[in-house]
């Protein structure tokens, strides 16, 4: 059962979908929001400002790269919200799948933009480390592509659910090629063990300890925590943006409904 | 500081993509606020988002 933003649907969802659609119920998320977001978004800020300057002035410089070393601290973080972005962007893609709420559409569509400007972020710096270090701005490298597929993938997601002049359409066929793409993200994971890459394999992961000395660690976690609550942060803030303009376009529309009506009585 | 120009440019870059990203999305919701305000009627009785 697809229900309007515009105008609340009176059938009741399923069972399953029950607790889903009250929690993404878009009155209650702009009233969640609404008191979320500041605190989202300036300590999202900040703590992206404390790394940051962590890893600019006091961190050390490492002992092969030298102070190249420091971009880092904005290559992993973007690198990390380039895949963890896509991966939310399929969540949302197979919510609005398979219960066809607005919210999650809402959610799809805003979450890719700013998922395309830290990709966008990340290839950048990630351009600018590999200029002194390798002797090139860019490889053909397995790491290297598959991010930039990624980045394709999300400009096809935007161009894609803004090419239809129903919304919902758009929708639909932005989640399936989100969810097609998602093939992409143990690709981007796993190329550097696949593969004879010149990108550097992973130095942090779930299992084992890090190969990272502590004191560059700290500030990078500093700093993914930052950026994740600023690209959060972000998210939330055109969300809210988005379910307000659907609201003032249904205001609008069932205005303009009103008056054609009043002016037919007029004439009548 | 070795490759200054490059690190520096990547702060650039690392600060100023989530900066530009925040402006755009505050100005847009701020409009959006604004313009609801203007014509939704649950906004005149206190009740709006």
């Amino acid at each position: 059962m697809a229900v309007t933003m515009d105008a609340p649907s009176q059938a009741a969802p399923s069972r399953q979908g029950r607790s889903l659609h009250r929690f993404a119920n878009p009155g209650r998320f702009l009233r969640l929001s609404k008191a979320v977001f500041p605190w989202l978004m300036a300590c999202g800020w900040l703590i992206t400002l404390v790394g940051l300057a962590w890893g600019f002035f006091y961190a050390p410089a490492d002992w092969q790269q030298g102070d190249t070393s420091r971009i880092m601290y904005i290559h992993v973080p973007s690198a990390w919200l380039a895949s963890a972005g896509y991966f939310s962007l399929a969540i949302a893609s197979a919510v609005g799948l398979v219960w066809r709420h607005p919210l999650a559409d809402v959610a799809a569509a805003e979450i890719s933009p700013v998922g395309a400007g830290f990709t966008a972020l990340c290839l950048a710096t990630g351009s600018l480390w590999g200029k002194p270090t390798w002797g090139a701005w860019w490889v053909w490298d397995a790491r290297l592509t598959s991010v930039l597929v990624l980045f394709f993938l999300y400009l096809g997601h935007i161009a894609l659910v803004r090419a239809f002049d129903n919304p919902e359409r758009g929708a639909r066929a932005g989640a399936i090629l989100a969810l097609v793409g998602v093939v992409n993200l143990p690709i981007i994971k796993f190329s550097v063990d696949w593969w004879n890459t010149l990108h550097q394999p992973a130095s942090i992961g779930l299992t084992g300890s890090p190969s990272i000395a502590a004191s560059m660690l700290w500030p990078l976690l500093i700093s993914v925590i930052g950026y994740t609550l600023v690209f959060a942060a972000l998210v939330v803030a055109r969300m809210r943006a988005a379910v307000m303009e659907r609201r003032i376009r249904g205001l609008l529309m069932a205005r303009a409904t009103t008056d054609a009506a009043t002016d037919q009585d007029a004439f009548a | 500081m070795t490759h200054f120009a490059f690190v520096a440019t990547a702060y650039a870059l690392g600060l100023g993509v989530p900066l530009a990203f925040t402006v755009a999305a505050m100005t847009r919701l701020r409009s959006a606020q604004r313009r609801l305000a203007a014509i939704d009627p649950r906004q005149r009785r206190g009740g709006g988002p």
